[in-house]
């Protein structure tokens, strides 16, 4: 089907049918239990997850193919970000034009970017990428902020104002991105029983752009051009002994992941309509490295997996507190519970990112493949245990 | 002139706290050819070792004072910190306010000790695995070391005075009739760190040790068939590599009061210093370390940020691009190391 195999096809629509029923799929607890804090099927996380699953996906395009480490890609997010506000300053709050000009402004820049930074590879393509992404944030932070030019507002970050020209803003649409006035915000509310489940308009947005760029990544991966990235990653100075020029090709991906990138910052603007320069400093490109390689690199599914993990995590994990740890050891007698809390106190709550960077060296050590390869081996060894029971004592062939 | 001098003056501290973190950063390189994203969380680690140190010798026993009241005529409470108790009111005081210094001789053997158990525990495990395995997994050492500290000490900057004695502004240029105010703990922190760097250099050039180290930094292998168990010595040289970066730390905390995210900020730019001054070439890192440093202080002046604004803040990575891209190998950098 749309020109993939039987088994992309099939992992396409199970991301389809993830995405479209996510607002059932994360909230499995009724609304007000004990559990409900577990719930993530509210649409400010869920936008969430989708955006950086999409970002995740962009920089999986270039790591995980070409293995080219990239520090600096949430600078394109950052000027993704930007580009939109500015449309829904400039012009209207509808979020076709400002996503398109997002994609198209991260990708003028990361050809630029790209194009110097690729001339190196190794570490030095990190550093390269980091250099850029850590200028481009000074410069929204402080000189783009000036009075005389004030591109991105500095600190406060760049937002609409009552006063912003807008020019094609009409009476009767709504007073926030819109999609030809289907305002993002707008939500349905659907309560069955105990459970309480919302649709929101701006989640299913993300959700179709997050489809389509998911086919668009498979496309790539099974495409003759995802064979030359792969070369690259492999070998390339045999690659360019059979006559094909690597350059090209790598920044051809650089320039589709800074435009995935582009997409999530318009996306997000797109969400809340306003754009800060703190989505461009390294730790933001640090958290996007976290997320593939926590999933996957160079797996389809992996990024997004890692963005929705770490994502989930970081709003659901950081909300325990000292009294839930005692709600769930208080089966155990007093001194053993005051002791268990102790214990797993300084992973939850505000240090989470203690457990989330135990958690990423854990699996840069053990399971380069991310949770995707940890997923394969749990199925395998359920497989093979299944057969050896079928099979009894018979010896397996010699492969 | 005055001026011009004042601003290389001004350089050289965050000049010297980059080449130290740049040299410790080669030192690895150099020796075990891994690029250590958690240097700077080292560099941080030794600055909470003089936050440590000054908690440790302020604790203090709780006396009532039926002598003193407080404003509501209660018996005052005096805290007396142990030290005072154990060496005399004076004695215990000025060890209180030497606190800085001292813990120096703390981060030593701790760093030395963190450094072995990254080393064997760790990075041992990485140097078959691409540079970019390195990194990741240094990366997030990196965030759980940082996360360790600011769970014991909080997120907020702790500020730790340097001695009495060292506090203070001083006029460096009055011998050759100038005037030059600059803090004296600034030039106690550049004597210091041209020390420590004096120390490494004579390290490896003067003893047995460190010939058989520039030997295996030179051919690994080689050193390794003459019956040499380099493998030793690299480790023992990452632990003086942590060492230096945590003596940076410990002292830089006056300067600036140490929080659990400084060691990110200064590591972005210690790699830049290293791979402008060429990897794995140590007089490269401690020269570019004081270049860049002074360059940017040039770069903050209202001169500069007048004529172009915001120059301050991405002169250090225009500089690194540039270098990058037109001498890939960096200032001093070595033929054949890491070239591509």
């Amino acid at each position: 089907m749309l020109g993939l195999n039987n088994k992309d096809t099939k992992l396409l629509i199970v991301v389809a049918v993830l995405t479209l029923l996510a607002p059932f799929i994360l909230n499995p607890f009724p609304a007000g239990s004990a559990m409900a804090q577990f719930n993530a099927g509210y649409p400010d996380l869920m936008q969430r997850f989708v955006i950086f699953g999409i970002f995740a996906i962009g920089f999986n395009i270039l790591f995980g193919l070409t293995g080219y480490l990239s520090f600096g890609h949430a600078a394109f997010l950052g000027i993704g970000s930007y580009a939109a506000v500015w449309i829904f300053k400039l012009f209207t709050y509808n979020v076709v034009p400002a996503i398109a000009l997002a994609v198209i402004m991260a990708g003028l820049f990361s050809v630029i970017i790209g194009y110097v930074s690729l001339r190196r590879s190794g570490i030095y393509f990190s550093i390269l990428t980091l250099a850029f992404a850590q200028m481009s944030f000074a410069l929204a932070y402080s000189v783009l902020s000036n009075p005389k030019f004030n591109l991105t507002n500095g600190e406060t970050g760049l937002q609409v104002y009552a006063d912003d020209l807008q020019m094609f803003h009409r009476e009767g649409l709504p007073d926030l991105p819109h999609l030809f006035g289907l305002s993002m915000r707008s939500t349905y509310n659907l309560d069955i029983g105990a459970w309480s489940f919302s649709f929101n308009a701006g989640y299913y947005l993300c959700a179709v752009v997050l489809m389509l760029v998911f086919y668009l990544s498979i496309r790539i991966f099974r495409s003759p051009f995802g064979l030359m990235l792969r070369a690259i990653k492999s070998n390339q100075t045999r690659m360019s002994y059979t006559g094909l020029n690597p350059r090209p090709h790598t920044l051809a991906a650089f320039v589709i992941s800074g435009m995935y990138a582009g997409l999530a910052g318009g996306l997000m603007a797109a969400m809340d309509p306003l754009a800060g320069a703190e989505r461009m400093q390294w730790t933001a490109s640090g958290e996007v490295v976290l997320m593939t390689i926590l999933g996957g690199t160079g797996t389809l599914i992996g990024p997004v997996l890692g963005a929705g993990f770490i994502k989930y995590f970081e709003n659901i994990f950081s909300k325990i507190n000292d009294s839930i740890l005692h709600e769930w050891f208080a089966f155990l007698p007093d001194g053993l519970e005051n002791f268990m809390v102790f214990i797993v106190h300084p992973f939850v709550g505000k240090g989470w990112h203690l457990t989330l960077g135990i958690l990423f060296m854990l699996v840069v050590i053990f399971l380069p493949g991310g949770l995707v390869e940890g997923g394969q081996r749990i199925g395998k060894w359920i497989k093979n245990r299944g057969k050896a029971k079928d099979s009894g004592a018979t010896t397996e062939p010699a492969e | 002139m005055d001026g011009l001098i004042l601003q290389i003056l001004n350089g050289l501290d965050k000049g010297s706290a980059y080449a130290l973190i740049a040299l410790g950063l080669t030192l690895i390189f150099g020796t075990l050819g891994v690029v250590n994203f958690a240097h700077g969380a080292l560099f941080m680690i030794g600055a909470f070792c003089a936050v440590t140190i000054s908690k440790i010798l302020n604790i203090s026993y709780e006396v009532i004072d039926p002598n003193q009241t407080d404003f509501l005529g209660n018996p005052l409470k005096v805290k007396t910190p142990y030290v005072e108790s154990w060496f005399g009111p004076e004695m215990g005081a000025s060890i209180i306010d030497w606190s800085v210094p001292l813990a120096i001789l703390l981060t030593i053997p701790v760093m030395m000790l963190i450094g072995l158990i990254m080393e064997r525990g760790l990075i041992k495990h990485f140097y078959n695995r691409e540079h970019a395995d390195q990194i990741l997994v240094t990366f997030g050492l990196a965030i759980v070391l940082q996360e360790i500290i600011k769970y014991y000490f909080g997120a907020n900057p702790i500020q730790t005075p340097p001695p009495e004695a060292l506090q203070g502004v001083a006029n460096v240029g009055a011998a050759i009739g100038m005037d030059l105010p600059y803090p004296i703990w600034r030039i106690v922190y550049f004597c210091f760190s041209l020390g420590i760097i004096g120390a490494v250099f004579a390290f490896l050039q003067f003893t047995t040790f460190g010939m058989v180290v520039r030997a295996g930094m030179a051919d690994r292998e080689t050193v390794g068939l003459l019956g040499i168990n380099i493998d030793r010595r690299f480790t023992i040289m990452f632990a003086i590599a942590a060492a230096v970066a945590g003596l940076a730390g410990v002292m830089y905390a006056p300067i600036n009061p140490p929080n659990y995210h400084m060691g990110m900020d200064f590591l972005v730019l210690s790699f830049v210093v290293v791979v402008v001054g060429g990897m794995g070439s140590l007089p490269g890192a401690v020269l570019a370390g004081f270049m860049l440093g002074i360059l940017e202080s040039f770069a903050s002046t209202t001169w500069a940020t007048t004529t172009l604004p915001g120059i301050n803040q991405i002169i250090i990575y225009l500089v690194a691009i540039i270098v990058l891209l037109t001498r890939p190998r960096g200032l001093m950098g070595r033929k054949g190391v890491m070239e591509e």
